[in-house]
């Protein structure tokens, strides 16, 4: 007789619950040392369910099957020189961006899930966590290796992990990781796997995949709806995560809350690198940041927390300022970079006469008001063969890493800047959001490195900034750096395409 | 109201889960983007095995999905049966 088949909730019961087991002759809070650490108050993980009851097994399987899919696709785009099929050498750009700020990300999230997995004392949020760190390390694999066939043929792509660690506009993404990392089990998932997972990855594996596709890159855009299908996953283990706590216990509201207001705060400043991505780097446009912003964040956000207030959430602390800046953020990131060109690992440039036009359409209230004069002002540099690049460092924000280039919402002719003094040391800030997060723990971002403070230091070589960008942040200089125009990656492109 | 959504790689196979989409959830609006489709409907949504299995013409394990999913927004339920996304209110 044929063996009668389970049903999903036997057999995530079976699979999952009962593989547990108590504590003997150990005391349980000895196993699990930093449940109670952040104080939060977890009376029954049995609560705990994972509402897709996936099972190891049923893991394995699906997980094989979305691989040998995918590398199907990569030896194909392999196989077919794909890389000449993309909209525009540009676009390249955004990869390497992609590759050295983002794909680390992926391994330091599978480091912080094999660890918080380890940390909770649930067997349910344990199985979860631990499929999820074996998806980012997927991830940060299937990256490598999608990216690995375009550093054949471009600059800049060649020393992604020595740069992740050194690079001034990387120590953004770089330390937000690092900084959830080295927060407590709870304070980790809220941060990674709520508050990044459920609203912001979507802008970056979305609409911005949607647009790698747009541009003719079938391996990019194959890797990103990959992962994210591993992030559907996620997505819901970070809302369940915050319903489990909330229902614990009532006095999980506030932590819970001051973890909310946090890490929103922490993920729209990294999101400016997304923004100005999506609007400058994607020559084939699908939506522009603000429409992606109003979709994933606004309307997904909002219905989120609408449907959270039932136990007391509220919207993120700045809200009302986050709603501004999307009109804003992406044209100030973007002309940070173009003017330090010279010390980023790819390449910058001016968008073209109709790409300027897409962004005066997008963005009626303020492109033509504030940012196009200086595209227009750069076009008539340029002309003359008076491309510039900014001599002097940026001062950089104590908390997000991020130079000081946001403007006050209400004023954006005025820059943005705040400033605190604690143990004697007066420290700087882009926003009251980051000040905040400083003030309420100075032991930890007192000790944050900043690229330009070490550089000031002296402990990153020097003294000139070429042997710096070459020597200690391994950039080709000549080569990855500089303007689009005249680099190595453009004179190939035409040599390829027979248009030189 | 809040909407849910769902959004799914556009391929041969998504074709038939949104043709069952489509079919038990009255009134989504269903929106094709590069490379993918994306499905929303106010309040709740609702992923039919059954359904689909007659669109394929074949048997389909609702865990099937997780291969052509792109991304969700809505507290999920599943069952041997059925595939729900919902907000509360």
């Amino acid at each position: 007789m044929a063996a009668k088949k389970l049903n999903i909730k036997d057999k995530y019961r079976l699979l999952t619950r009962d593989l547990d087991w108590d504590f003997s002759y150990e005391d349980r809070k000895d196993a699990f040392p930093y449940e109670e650490f952040e104080g939060l108050k977890i009376t029954d993980w049995d609560k705990w369910e994972d509402p897709f009851r996936l099972t190891m097994d049923t893991y394995w399987k699906y997980q094989a099957e979305k691989e040998k899919k995918l590398y199907a696709i990569f030896d194909a785009f392999s196989q077919n020189d794909g890389h000449l099929n993309v909209s525009d050498p540009r676009y390249v750009n955004a990869i390497k961006l992609f590759l050295t700020g983002v794909s680390p990300l992926e391994y330091q999230a599978y480091q912080g899930f094999a660890h918080v997995g380890r940390q909770c004392g649930g067997v349910g949020a344990r199985v979860a966590c631990q499929m999820q760190a074996l998806d980012e390390l997927r991830h940060v694999q299937t990256q490598i290796h999608a990216m690995s066939h375009y550093n054949k043929f471009f600059d800049g792509l060649q020393e992604f992990s020595h740069q992740h660690d050194r690079v001034w506009y990387l120590s953004v993404p770089k330390s937000f990781f690092l900084d959830a990392r080295s927060a407590g089990p709870f304070e980790f998932m809220v941060a990674i796997g709520f508050s990044f997972e459920y609203v912001l990855t979507n802008l970056l594996f979305v609409p911005f995949m949607s647009g790698a596709a747009h541009n003719g890159d079938m391996a990019t855009v194959t890797f990103g709806f990959s992962a994210q299908s591993d992030e559907a996953r996620h997505m819901t283990l970070g809302l369940e995560v915050i319903k489990f706590f909330l229902e614990q216990h009532e006095d999980n509201l506030p932590i819970v809350q001051k973890w909310i207001d946090k890490w929103f705060w922490r993920g729209t400043r990294l999101l400016s690198i997304v923004a100005m991505m999506m609007d400058y780097m994607l020559p084939n446009k699908v939506m522009s940041w603000k429409e992606a912003w109003e979709v994933y964040f606004e309307d997904a956000g909002g219905s989120l927390f609408k449907d959270l207030a039932r136990y007391g959430i509220r919207m993120p602390k700045y809200s009302e300022v986050i709603e501004k800046e999307k009109e804003h953020v992406s044209h100030q990131a973007w002309w940070t970079f173009y003017t330090h060109g010279h010390a980023t690992g790819f390449h910058t440039f001016i968008p073209s006469d109709e790409e300027l036009d897409w962004l005066s359409e997008k963005y009626p209230d303020t492109f033509d008001k504030y940012y196009r004069p200086l595209w227009e002002m750069a076009k008539e540099k340029e002309a003359k063969g008076e491309r510039f690049y900014t001599t002097g460092l940026p001062q950089l924000c104590q908390t997000c890493q991020i130079p000081m280039l946001f403007t006050e919402m209400d004023n954006p002719n005025q820059n943005s800047m705040r400033d605190t003094v604690y143990k004697g040391e007066r420290y700087h800030f882009c926003s009251d959001g980051c000040c905040d997060i400083f003030e309420e723990e100075p032991e930890k971002y007192v000790q944050s490195w900043l690229p330009v403070h070490q550089i000031f230091q002296g402990n990153c070589g020097g003294p000139e900034m070429t042997d710096i960008l070459s020597e200690y942040y391994k950039i080709n200089v000549g080569a990855d750096n500089m303007d689009m125009k005249g680099s190595p990656d453009e004179e190939r492109w035409n040599k390829w395409k027979g248009t030189a | 109201m809040s909407k849910v959504y769902i959004a799914l790689q556009d391929n041969d196979e998504s074709r038939y889960i949104v043709e069952a989409i489509e079919e038990v959830n009255e009134d989504c609006t269903i929106i094709h983007q590069p490379a993918m489709i994306r499905i929303e409907r106010e309040h709740k949504l609702v992923v039919v095995r059954e359904v689909v299995e007659e669109k394929m013409g074949r048997d389909w394990d609702i865990q099937e999905m997780h291969l052509n999913l792109i991304t969700l927004g809505g507290n999920v339920d599943e069952d041997d049966d059925f595939f729900t996304l919902e907000w509360k209110q």
